[in-house]
């Protein structure tokens, strides 16, 4: 071992230190996929997706597997079964939302009562708990979450053109069909990610708000990705200190520190940041 | 669940001819039903190279879901729809639905399918007169710009076929006719095919090769008169909408009921369209325009005629 990683693996020893790197690797992934979670209007998807995944949490106890691959396998089956759902036309789009959420949620939370032979800390799925992060978990992070922005990069032009007109790009051969399939895959494995950081009620906040607080200081798309996983990234690390300082849960924490930003993003304050932004960055795609 | 379909398909089993002409898109007997009900049937349709083929028809009569078939964009619930492989298409929907939460400025909104220099951008608006928009948001735009500037994304393409639903619908007076004349021009200057939707019959009738009319099925389907062409076509209907109505107006026989039924003129009803029952050149109804239009009584369809005209 190199004497770098002797002081990384040091300091991952304290668990403070771990969840902030994981919370920062969630954010960075968070922020651009969020930014489309926004512009697509799918934010009670992502809600949806979030709930389902302690019916994941449920499963993984029951048959013993690992938490994070558990809870992205049973988002991934909610995303398509909506998909499903959604093109026969029996609902709509919101009701059968709202359904597969709250049935997810009731679901995962009747399982995890039934199984009494297991101690499971519900503040801490439903909250986020920093005391949980393993270095499993940051690797977890790191790996799928790296996974995550490489396939998005991949898929990059093909969803923005469906973000802008789905019927646009269908009628000119991109096939958005299969680009919503891919991202509703790549919420699903993030959500998976954040859920021991955030915690199942929240993890779509942290999709939601630092992408609204980079709306007003970018003025291209690529721009407010960047400024999403930024601005994601500094609630993160806000949020832990504030939790470790005040003994408050991690999920909300984070959340209010990004909150607190995306009030800061639309006060005239906002305006300077902005200039500086746009003149750092200039305003080519 | 959805119904088995008991009518069979027109040509089904059988092998499909090799095409004769390069045609770019073709619809046989397509039609796209929804629930229970028939948004459009029986649709045939051809667009070729260098063609521009019009659709027309009131409300809710299946323009855009035909465009849509055609297009690839709705898989047809029966019959067929194919197009030329590699087929490049310009599209401009009807509707562009851009949450205020995504940032796009004109130029990348062009750059949104295909990649294009400053030049080729500038160039694309200044033939659709949006040049000035260049470095606009496209959420800041008027309706009458955002067609101009998504007309100028279609046309930088360079594309094989362009399908234009309702161009110039925001657009103002001059603009419109300086659109429908660049349109003509494109077809000339890239040998596209077009196949459009419009409201605007006094200008259909001018750049259109084929006309095809829609009413929930295709009633009816000609090619515009050397007439409407004329300079006494011009002289005549110059001003628009009501009296360029009157040029391709035609009486409809039946009414498509809200259950799917159809009620022809005698009051008899019938589960099905009879289909092409009354094409017609329209240079016949040029000739008798004036009593189409102030002859508007008693006749079942008077209310959906109103709309194409107030539409154009």
């Amino acid at each position: 071992m190199t004497p770098a990683n002797a002081k990384i693996s040091a300091m991952l020893d304290d668990f403070f230190t771990r969840a902030v790197v994981a919370a920062i690797g969630v954010a960075l992934v968070a922020g651009p996929l969020g930014c489309f979670v926004i512009w697509r209007r799918m934010a009670y998807f992502g809600d949806t997706l979030s709930h389902a995944a302690l019916l994941g949490v449920a499963l993984s106890l029951l048959l013993q597997i690992n938490t994070t691959l558990a809870v992205a396998g049973v988002s991934v089956i909610v995303a398509v079964l909506l998909l499903f759902l959604r093109r026969s036309d029996t609902l709509s789009s919101d009701a059968l939302l709202g359904l597969l959420s709250h049935s997810a949620l009731a679901l995962g939370l009747v399982c995890l009562a039934f199984m009494t032979w297991v101690r499971v800390d519900l503040l801490g799925l439903l909250f986020g708990d920093i005391l949980a992060v393993t270095r499993m978990d940051i690797a977890m992070i790191y790996g799928g979450g790296g996974l995550v922005l490489c396939v998005l990069a991949l898929i990059w032009r093909r969803l923005f053109a469906a973000t802008v007109s789905p019927d646009l790009a269908a009628g000119e051969g991109l096939e958005p069909d299969r680009t919503d399939l891919v991202f509703m895959v790549l919420t699903a494995v993030v959500i998976a990610i954040s859920l021991k950081i955030i915690g199942a009620l929240l993890i779509t906040a942290l999709l939601i708000i630092p992408a609204a607080a980079a709306r007003r200081l970018s003025s291209t798309p690529e721009q407010m990705a960047v400024v999403a996983a930024l601005t994601g990234s500094a609630s993160a690390v806000g949020g832990l200190y504030a939790s470790l300082h005040y003994d408050t849960p991690s999920g909300p924490s984070i959340v209010v520190a990004a909150m607190v930003l995306f009030a800061v993003s639309l006060v005239p304050g906002g305006v300077i940041v902005r200039r500086m932004v746009s003149k750092t960055r200039g305003d080519r795609p | 669940m959805k119904q088995p379909d008991l009518t069979p398909e027109s040509g089904s089993g059988s092998i499909p001819a090799p095409l004769q002409e390069p045609v770019l898109a073709r619809l046989e007997r397509a039609g796209i039903r929804k629930g229970a009900d028939w948004l459009v049937r029986g649709v045939d349709l051809t667009v070729s190279p260098g063609e521009i083929v019009t659709l027309i028809g009131p409300n809710g009569s299946g323009k855009s879901t035909t465009a849509k078939m055609a297009l690839g964009i709705l898989k047809p619930s029966e019959g067929r729809a194919s197009r030329r492989p590699g087929l490049k298409v310009g599209y401009v929907p009807q509707k562009l639905a851009i949450d205020w939460t995504l940032p796009l400025s004109v130029q990348r909104f062009l750059r949104l399918t295909n990649p294009l220099t400053d030049a080729q951008c500038r160039d694309a608006l200044e033939q659709t007169g949006a040049v000035r928009l260049m470095n606009s948001e496209m959420r800041t735009l008027s309706g009458g710009e955002l067609q101009r500037v998504m007309l100028a994304r279609a046309i930088a393409r360079h594309p094989d076929l362009l399908v234009l639903d309702e161009p110039v619908q925001g657009v103002d007076y001059a603009g419109e006719i300086a659109i429908y004349d660049l349109i003509s021009e494109i077809r000339g200057s890239l040998g596209c095919g077009i196949l459009m939707i419009s409201h605007d019959i006094h200008i259909v009738m001018a750049a259109a090769d084929q006309i095809v009319c829609l009413n929930g099925h295709v009633c009816c389907r000609g090619t515009p008169s050397d007439v409407s062409k004329s300079d006494s076509y011009r002289a005549l209907f110059g001003a628009r909408a009501g009296t360029a109505l009157a040029v391709y107006e035609h009486h409809h026989d039946h009414v498509h009921l809200p259950d799917g039924q159809v009620r022809h003129a005698d009051g008899s009803l019938c589960s099905d369209c009879p289909g092409d029952h009354h094409d017609h050149a329209a240079e016949a109804h040029g000739d008798s325009a004036n009593g189409h239009v102030t002859d508007t009584t008693g006749r079942d369809d008077a209310g959906k005629r109103k709309d194409l005209g107030n539409a154009g």
